[in-house]
């Protein structure tokens, strides 16, 4: 039997998200902040992006030095970051089992803010036929491979996807050496900035193939191509030795699965609130595990939020070591926030009248400047106007009219006019 | 001093013994010669592991034989493989579950067959079936898909693991002076004063007696050894295997009403702690054809969504197809040509698994038939695997392995929480895995829901670096095993 040892907060998982709770909940005196990285080191999915696009627009930063960023805030903060250590599963309402080289241990919080992000859905889960060839990567792979471990990928890449984590493997697969031969995707046009789907069909020759799924993987050892269908049924081979899935984020819920947290059938994460609170008393949730792949800007935004939760809830359950925050900060009940059709998710999904935090959409089709309608029970909410965004872009719907909300009232819904 | 090649030449002077094929029958031959310490034995392996082809590739059932033709030689080898294999994995640490197996009746036809299976069952020695009603049906397994009519319990079917097994043997027998050649394809047969010569990609093999375990390739084998006893029409079979959360839906085995057209889809759990279903039941002629398909994949699915509805709604963590040998008869063929100083063992289909470790004593009796005097035999040293079953502690789950070496608790594939010191040791073993596939068969490694998304360029750093580190055997090929 592991020995439990004592901390005020738990954080599981050091990405952007996690990072931000620890770091923020350290400055606030919230007691011993721990996070607990699987990995070797911390950063999270920035950490394999050697690409720029992270930081802000007056400080562009790459993924590495973002990653190195929130990880040394977090400890200047006065968190401790535990690197190697895995939270394999709960022991207790807010008790979580770990081991690493140490041997196991078990950490009793008073709270724990769930940051384990998310995952691409491989080529298994996506029940792409064919032969099991080597040369089958996901981005997240692919990235590790070529920016941590400086490993040969293959010569001839054929990636599919055509969204913007698409283009970066694109750059990624081109970087290690390597020809990309197209991109697939089976919508009718890419999901990414039209001068970057310019630039790398014109400048780099590199077609794009639209209305086309990868319908099968050929080849004994290695991959030797794969199998295209367009949509009227025609199919042609593609010669490659790699091809690369790209997108379809899943969050990695594992842990809040274990721990039975009611999850949000569309985002497939832990279903919370305004205040990021999960089911479980005490367990909150933050970044990329709500909703899949957003910004580490939104992961960290939300990493701060939860933080802000966990102080509330902390100082309402009063001072001292061994009081769970959970017990004496029961979840308001709040009612459930849903969308409609064209929208896919939004997240929190539950809604309180006090609730302050941004929403986070995600939409089935493009969106321009769409008037989002916000009811309960036929009653309107809210109207507003919102910026717009392509399928599998998601977009924000600020929460000022969430006062208006009845906790009695029933479900929320959000449509769009 | 263990010997396994992947390159160079052979041994020029004959072995008493070659085994062509070293999946888990032709391995578990060649530990079974291992036993008689005077017998120069060769297991001979066109692939470049143990246990790639049907072998790796089959539904992990260890079986009671209870719906075995009666008295037909499979029927008595999976009875006595059964009893062997289950001790013999206590022993060398091969997970095995007795999870027990239902098979559930839809209609009332298939409900009326089951006293009838049950029958065949007693005549298969194996007493202990009892049929169940509805209502204890769904109490056993909540999650069932609804209008089941009742089921035939079969309570001693169990689950095992199939790549521990293969190599416990492989592995036993190289400790026990067998040697392994593997990458060496056996191109041509001939037999020249009582010696056969084998023509491998390696070149010449010679062995006064033969052991034909080819799988797939027996027919091919046999007939260039002048032979003509049977064709292998390759059966494929496709299965797909759930994410580990969907194991808490199914307790058993569970399996369809048995039709003309066979056994049918089964959905199972699994001893790495998944849900297999499958598998799909084709006939091909392309030996290479383990490609899974849409309409496969597709098939598979509308029946699981019958028997486990719940089970669609989890992920996918694989999708794999193998082929059966499948020879148009009912039984094994297996059988001593004592003028060739062969024995074919042939036909062996997924039972194979059960049986091996007494197909392997059958083929010891079968050699003495064409002359072999193996000499004194003695107890081998047992074997203990590493562990890659759910129902037993993994080194993760140990603190005094990980307080005597902490790699044991240094976690490198997460969702199979396979540690580096279980990766080091494989990567050690005396049996090297040559390629991230044998990696994962003897450790789990990137073969979680996350397919190597997190860990899969780590696990390949490693795998890369076990190789530089190892001693390289002569002509071994240079390229790494990829991805």
């Amino acid at each position: 039997m592991s020995a439990v040892r004592q901390v005020d907060v738990l954080v599981v998982g050091a990405g952007p998200a996690g990072l931000t709770a620890a770091a923020t909940l350290a400055a606030r005196g919230a007691g011993r902040i721990e996070v607990l990285e699987r990995e070797r080191t911390p950063g999270g999915a920035p950490r394999t992006c050697a690409h720029g696009g992270f930081g802000s627009w007056r400080r562009p930063l790459t993924g590495p030095r973002l990653a190195r960023e929130l990880a040394e805030a977090a400890v200047r903060a006065g968190a401790v970051v535990r690197t190697g250590v895995t939270a394999l599963d709960w022991a207790g309402p807010l008790d979580l089992a770990t081991v690493g080289p140490e041997g196991p241990e078990i950490l009793r919080a008073r709270a724990v803010v769930l940051a384990t992000g998310a995952r691409e859905r491989p080529r298994a889960a996506r029940l792409v036929p064919g032969t099991r060839p080597a040369g089958v990567y996901t981005t997240g792979e692919l990235q590790r491979a070529v920016h941590l471990h400086r490993q040969p990928i293959g010569t001839r890449v054929v990636i599919v996807g055509a969204e913007d984590v698409s283009y970066a493997a694109a750059d990624t697969a081109r970087r290690a050496g390597a020809e990309v031969v197209a991109l697939v995707t089976d919508l009718p046009t890419h999901r990414t900035a039209p001068a970057r789907a310019l630039d790398t069909r014109l400048r780099r020759g590199v077609p794009l193939l639209t209305g086309a799924v990868v319908a099968e993987l050929l080849g004994h050892g290695r991959l030797s191509g794969v199998r295209v269908r367009h949509h009227d049924g025609r199919t042609a081979v593609l010669p490659c030795d790699t091809v690369v899935f790209t997108g379809d984020f899943v969050p990695e819920h594992e842990l809040a699965r274990r721990g039975g947290l009611v999850l949000d059938p569309r985002t497939r994460g832990p279903a919370v609130d305004g205040a990021l609170r999960t089911s479980r008393p005490g367990v909150f949730a933050a970044g990329n595990l709500l909703h899949a792949v957003e910004r580490a800007a939104t992961a960290a935004r939300e990493g701060a939020l939860a933080a802000a939760a966990v102080t509330a809830a902390l100082a309402a359950a009063g001072p001292g070591a061994g009081t769970a925050a959970g017990p004496g900060a029961p979840r308001p009940d709040g009612v459930p926030l849903t969308v409609d059709p064209p929208l896919r998710w939004i997240t929190p999904s539950r809604v309180t009248p006090a609730d302050a935090l941004p929403y986070t959409l995600r939409t089935a089709s493009r969106l321009t400047r769409p008037l989002l309608e916000i009811t309960q029970g036929g009653r309107v909410l809210h109207r507003q106007r919102v910026r717009g965004a392509a399928a599998g872009r998601s977009l924000t719907l600020p929460a000022h009219w969430t006062h208006r909300v009845d906790p009695a009232g029933g479900p929320v819904r959000v449509a769009v006019r | 001093m263990t010997v396994v090649t992947t390159g160079g030449p052979l041994p020029p002077q004959p072995y008493d013994v070659a085994v062509v094929g070293a999946g888990v029958v032709g391995s578990a031959i060649a530990r079974a010669l291992a036993r008689h310490p005077r017998l120069r034995v060769a297991l001979v392996e066109a692939q470049d592991d143990v246990g790639q082809g049907t072998s790796k590739a089959n539904t992990a059932i260890l079986h009671t034989g209870f719906d075995a033709v009666p008295g037909s030689l499979e029927a008595r080898l999976v009875r006595e493989g059964a009893r062997l294999l289950t001790a013999y994995a206590a022993e060398s640490g091969i997970p095995v579950e007795r999870v027990g197996a239902l098979l559930v009746a839809w209609d009332r036809e298939q409900l009326a067959t089951l006293p009838r299976l049950a029958g065949k069952a007693a005549r298969n020695d194996c007493h202990d079936t009892r049929l169940l009603g509805p209502a204890e049906l769904y109490a056993r397994e909540p999650h069932l898909g609804p209008g089941a009519l009742g089921a035939l319990h079969v309570p001693g079917e169990s689950i095992v693991c199939p790549w521990t097994t293969t190599l416990a043997y492989a592995t036993q027998a190289v400790r026990n002076g067998v040697h392994l050649h593997l990458e060496c394809r056996v191109e041509q047969a001939a037999r020249r004063d009582g010696v056969h010569e084998l023509t491998t990609t390696r070149g010449t093999l010679r062995a006064h007696r033969l052991v034909n375990a080819a799988g797939l390739h027996a027919d091919t084998l046999d007939r260039r050894l002048g032979l003509d006893d049977f064709t292998v029409t390759p059966r494929r079979g496709q299965l797909i295997v759930y994410d580990k959360f969907a194991r808490s839906l199914v307790r058993h085995i569970l399996l369809p009403v048995p039709t003309a057209l066979g056994k049918g889809v089964l959905v199972a759990p699994t001893v790495h702690g998944n849900v297999l279903l499958g598998p799909t039941a084709e006939d091909l002629d392309d030996k290479r054809a383990t490609g899974s398909t849409a309409d496969g994949l597709a098939a598979l699915r509308e029946q699981g969504r019958r028997v486990l509805p719940a089970l669609l709604d989890e992920e996918v963590t694989a999708v794999y197809a193998g082929l059966r040998a499948a020879t148009g008869h009912e039984d094994y063929r297996v059988r001593a040509h004592p003028a060739q100083g062969l024995v074919t063992v042939g036909g062996i289909r997924s039972t194979g698994l059960t049986a091996s470790l007494a197909l392997a004593e059958h083929t010891l009796d079968l050699l003495r038939e064409t002359g072999l005097d193996p000499g004194p035999a003695r107890d081998l040293e047992p074997v203990r695997m590493p562990n890659l079953g759910e129902a037993f502690p993994r080194p993760y789950q140990r603190a005094d392995l990980i307080a005597a070496d902490p790699s044991y608790g240094t976690l490198v594939c997460h969702c199979e929480r396979v540690s580096l010191g279980e990766i080091r040791d494989a990567l050690a073993g005396p049996v090297p895995p040559r390629s991230l596939d044998g990696l994962r068969r003897r450790t789990r490694a990137r073969a979680g829901r996350c397919q190597g998304f997190h860990c899969g360029a780590a696990v390949r750093a490693l795998f890369e670096a076990g190789r530089r580190d190892a001693a390289p055997a002569p002509g071994a090929p240079a390229e790494a095993g990829g991805t």
